[in-house]
């Protein structure tokens, strides 16, 4: 699984760090998404999913 | 598509339960997920009812956010161009200009930022439950603590003396009312600005550790749209989580079983509060758009300069979306995005503090008062029919 960001797109809404804390985090100056880790290990495979689905901005990608 | 038009209804209105939206929207849901409609004061336009279409409206570029108001009385003709919105209203722009002002704020807001608030906004509850445990009920607990907790918290946020509170929750509210004339809201809306102008003016010369000396500070805005975004925060700020945690009260003292679980396991109340927005969305009529373009959706043609309303309480009664019954009040229900904040670009920027302090509100006071119970039958609160946030205008409890 690999994850694939749109800093464009993203909003600052922090779904994604409430779905996958260890993968996802916000920058302090503009709330932007920060990926921890973009090749995350596959239990982690849901919570990014729920990431995904629920990016407001349809910022994050998740490619198989 | 059959060629046959479909037919113009009336958008949905009138509540039969308190917390649930009108039943209209199941219909609608069923029948006709994406309806023309004529609103209440007459103009034409769309809802969307159906909990995809909702999101698509909101995630599609192509549906601006510069819209109408379409309240009873607004006095700007139906096909009349669309003035600019107000300087720093970005919750009414589009673009590039929406992305400058919302990136000046979301580093504010981000989920780190916002729970390291936790232990503040919980000190805050305990000293409002105090003072309401001395009065000895029955209490207004809109007034005693549903309403000075966000009201607190975003004051020492922004930098807003909380000392003027009553100024602007009044100008707050007078925006938010549907009976208000154009008039009216105009004024509030100008006093508000007006008050948080001379406040960054004093920031300019003693800047603090708050966002409107950052705003000051950061000097990419003019003196209009920084007065324009901070009466904004402030507004959003404190009505919306007021209501919530009120109505959120009312609500679970209705559902004693809810309530008995999640005071039997406080671990719940994460899944609590989205249920809780999810369940009541006060955002009661929804979020309108504009086609900026023809728009073509599930074979309806959506003309460019329509409005489309995106009804959020009903796409988050959607049974295709939610497990179980969606009428339901379940604090077990499994996560599922919900609509309360909206969705796209526009998304709520506080969504994160509103976490945070309806937590921290609910689970001190159910902790508190252990026996909390109305003092007036649920009949007899008046709910907020009359306001473009649901909510109730005073619940009247006891213990
Ligand atoms: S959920 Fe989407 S918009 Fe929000 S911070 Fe994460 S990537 Fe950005």
């Amino acid at each position: 699984m690999k994850i694939v960001i749109d800093e464009d797109k993203c909003c600052g809404a922090g779904q994604c760090v409430l779905s996958a804390a260890e993968v996802f985090d916000q920058r302090d100056e503009d709330g932007i998404v920060v990926l921890l880790d973009a090749v995350p290990p596959e239990e982690q495979r849901a919570p990014v999913e729920e990431a995904a689905a629920r990016c407001p901005a349809l910022a994050i990608e998740v490619l198989p | 598509m059959t060629g046959t038009q479909p037919t113009t209804r009336s958008q949905p209105m009138g509540r039969t339960c308190p917390f649930s939206p009108p039943e209209g929207y199941r219909t609608l849901r069923e029948e006709a997920p994406i309806a023309p409609v004529t609103f209440p004061d007459g103009a034409k336009g769309w809802v969307v009812s159906r909990y995809a279409d909702v999101r698509a409206v909101l995630a599609d570029p192509r549906f601006g956010a510069n819209r109408r108001r379409v309240r009873p009385g607004d006095p700007t003709p139906a096909d009349a161009p669309l003035p600019p919105p107000p300087p720093g209203m970005f919750i009414m722009m589009d673009g590039p200009e929406h992305t400058r002002f919302r990136r000046l704020l979301t580093g504010q807001f981000t989920v780190r930022r916002m729970q390291k608030l936790a232990p503040a906004v919980e000190k805050i509850v305990a000293e409002q439950l105090d003072a309401m445990a001395a009065a000895q009920g029955p209490v207004d607990l809109l007034q005693a603590f549903a309403l000075p907790i966000p009201s607190l918290v975003i004051c020492e946020l922004l930098g807003v003396p909380y000392a003027d509170r009553e100024e602007f929750q009044e100008n707050s509210s007078m925006q938010l009312r549907l009976d208000a004339s154009h008039e009216q809201v105009q004024q509030a809306h100008m006093a508000m600005n007006q008050y948080i102008h001379q406040l960054a003016v004093a920031k300019r010369a003693h800047p603090t550790d708050d966002i409107l000396s950052g705003l000051v500070q950061s000097e990419r805005l003019t003196d209009e749209e920084l007065a324009g975004v901070g009466s904004l925060l402030l507004l959003a700020g404190h009505e919306t989580t007021a209501n919530m945690i009120a109505l959120g009260t009312m609500c679970l003292l209705g559902n004693p079983e809810q309530l008995a679980a999640l005071r039997a396991d406080p671990a719940l109340m994460d899944s609590a509060v989205e249920e809780l927005l999810r369940y009541l969305t006060i955002i009661q009529y929804g979020l309108r758009r504009v086609a900026l373009e023809d728009v073509e959706m599930d074979g309806h043609r959506i003309e460019a300069g329509s409005t489309v309303l995106a009804s959020l309480a009903s796409g988050n009664r959607d049974a295709t979306q939610f497990s179980g019954d969606p009428d339901v009040l379940d604090v077990r229900r499994p996560s599922s995005p919900h609509l309360a904040f909206g969705h796209g670009v526009h998304q709520c920027i506080g969504q994160q503090l509103a976490r945070v302090e309806m937590k921290a509100a609910l689970s001190a006071l159910l902790d508190r008062f252990p026996s909390l119970r109305l003092a007036v039958p649920a009949d007899q609160v008046p709910m907020r029919d009359d306001m473009l946030i649901y909510g109730v205008h005073e619940l009247p409890v006891t213990w």
